[in-house]
């Protein structure tokens, strides 16, 4: 859901950006390491301790072995990210070590994680505390304005329903998870209201419902859909999206595809930047 | 007819981009969409992820970072790989299909997998045995995989039985079943909630994630079910 958090710590880490991180929501689980790993947390904030001092997202820390990573309160955000060095153990499927809880596949264990479950990764003894800068840390807010570019159907809204697509603001359901966030506001009407065929969606495309309210389709999506697009979140903002959860409210600005490609490729190169850098460190014991 | 020079492309965010050729359920529409699958597949540019067909339409997915790096005169992304889907529209001639052999699906039909024969019996005015009967007469084809992993939306329905989805979705559509949605049909490779209306089950695997071929269809496929 927070690809920037993820590859962000994994780079922290001297990992390679896609190596497979742990998704957390609140409650969080209390983790044991068996052995010594440097692990960094990135995405919410939710008042991690670990053997009882306060540890911030945003930097790497060695573990010792024995050592106990606790979560006690929801501060900010819904989704944190757990990293360690080496990645977790995990084999992959269809080039991916992610779990689909759909398809009850993929992930250490095919399912959401549970108490008791043991994760293996390399051990590290690397001491270096590498912390990450300002400009990677994505600008979360529990009321953005995402930036979207138009839709295979935006042009199909009345006048009416653009005005209020770009000027209000909507608020997340209950209805909200991985797959999707169902959204609640001002009713959105589309001129010459036509049966689609399903055509490909992605993370980010913004359909309209028969009820005339929004869906978000999120990083669980379903690839295919026949309901209006809207809109998509461009890929810069999908973070801030996806640290969202019920109650949060939404606006939406309207960008072009350039604008949209430019706010990309300076993450990019900022995140490029810190790999650099990064490869330049030799472990430190 | 569908004009065989129309299309649209529009962008799918940033990172994506559509090519759409109409917005029906016919084979010509498809075909096209396929073909853009399979010039790009052959033709691939430094930057393409995935080139996804759908109904009647083509999804081209890239890394923007990549493509705006190695193609200095467009102003975008978008508009090199807009540049490059319009010329595999027009390179492609003659429309050809590769898939001709049949694969045939064994279908259960009886009291525990049939769930909505009663229904689709009702709604066609016809008897069970006739709806099963014009249900198993067809050759479908398959356009397009998605919603679920293995899902083959597959048509068309023979208009006397196709039916609409059903009003109130079950919570869980068993593994296996088999569905009609309007004229389409399609498989559930595993248990989820679905509307279609479920007129037998197979046992064959629609989805193997660690196989050597994860989905035994693929779009162009031609599909005949079979009693089992």
């Amino acid at each position: 859901m927070d690809a920037a958090a993820a590859r962000t710590i994994n780079v922290a880490l001297g990992n390679d950006e896609n190596t497979a991180v742990m998704e957390m929501h609140f409650p969080a689980p209390e983790i044991e390491f068996t052995d010594d790993t440097v692990f960094a947390l990135g995405g919410a904030d939710f008042d991690a301790t670990f053997d009882g001092r306060a540890v911030g997202n945003w930097q790497t820390n060695f573990a010792p072995k024995g050592s106990l990573l606790k979560f006690s309160q929801k501060n900010s955000g819904n989704r944190a990210c757990l990293a360690v060095s080496g990645g977790f153990t995990v084999e992959p499927w269809l080039g991916s070590r992610s779990t689909n809880l759909a398809a009850g596949v993929g992930g250490p264990a095919g399912r959401a994680l549970a108490a008791g479950d043991v994760l293996k990764c390399a051990p590290s003894s690397d001491l270096n505390k590498i912390a990450i800068g300002r400009s990677l840390i994505p600008r979360y807010s529990r009321f953005p304005t995402l930036r979207v570019v138009p839709g295979g159907e935006f042009d199909l809204l009345t006048a009416l329903s653009e005005r209020i697509f770009l000027n209000e603001m909507f608020t997340l359901t209950a209805d909200s998870n991985r797959m999707g966030f169902r959204l609640r506001g001002e009713p959105l009407h589309i001129l010459h209201a036509k049966e689609l065929v399903s055509a490909a969606v992605t993370f980010g495309t913004i359909q309209l419902l028969p009820d005339d309210q929004m869906v978000i389709l999120m990083a669980d999506h379903q690839t295919s859909g026949g309901y209006p697009r809207i809109a998509n979140i461009v890929s810069a903002d999908l973070p801030i999206a996806g640290q969202l959860g019920p109650n949060d409210r939404v606006g939406f600005k309207l960008i072009t595809v350039r604008e949209a490609e430019v706010a990309r490729r300076g993450f990019e190169r900022d995140l490029a930047f810190f790999k650099t850098g990064r490869q330049l460190q030799k472990p430190a014991r | 007819m569908p004009s065989p020079d129309k299309y649209r492309i529009f962008p799918l965010g940033d990172s994506a981009l559509t090519v759409e050729f109409g917005n029906d359920v016919m084979p010509e529409l498809n075909r096209r969409a396929l073909d853009l699958v399979h010039y790009f597949q052959h033709n691939p540019f430094e930057g393409l992820i995935e080139a996804v067909p759908a109904y009647a339409s083509t999804t081209v997915f890239y890394d923007p970072v990549i493509v705006k790096r190695l193609s200095g005169g467009f102003e975008s992304a978008f508009d090199a790989v807009c540049h490059l889907a319009e010329r595999g529209v027009s390179d492609v001639g003659k429309t050809t299909e590769r898939n001709t052999h049949v694969i045939q699906i064994p279908i259960t039909i009886d009291d525990e997998s049939a769930l909505d024969l009663d229904f689709l019996s009702r709604f066609s005015g016809l008897t069970n045995e006739e709806v099963v009967s014009i249900f198993l007469g067809r050759i479908y084809r398959v356009y397009m995989l998605g919603f679920l992993p293995g899902f083959a939306y597959m048509g068309e329905v023979d208009e006397r039985i196709a039916a609409p989805r059903k009003k109130t979705p079950r919570l869980k559509v068993p593994k296996g079943s088999v569905g009609v949605a309007g004229k389409q049909t399609g498989i559930y490779p595993l248990e989820s909630p679905g509307g279609w209306q479920i007129i037998g089950r197979t046992e064959m695997q629609m989805f193997d994630a660690f196989g050597e071929i994860p989905c035994p269809l693929k779009p162009g496929n031609k599909v005949k079910f079979v009693r089992a």
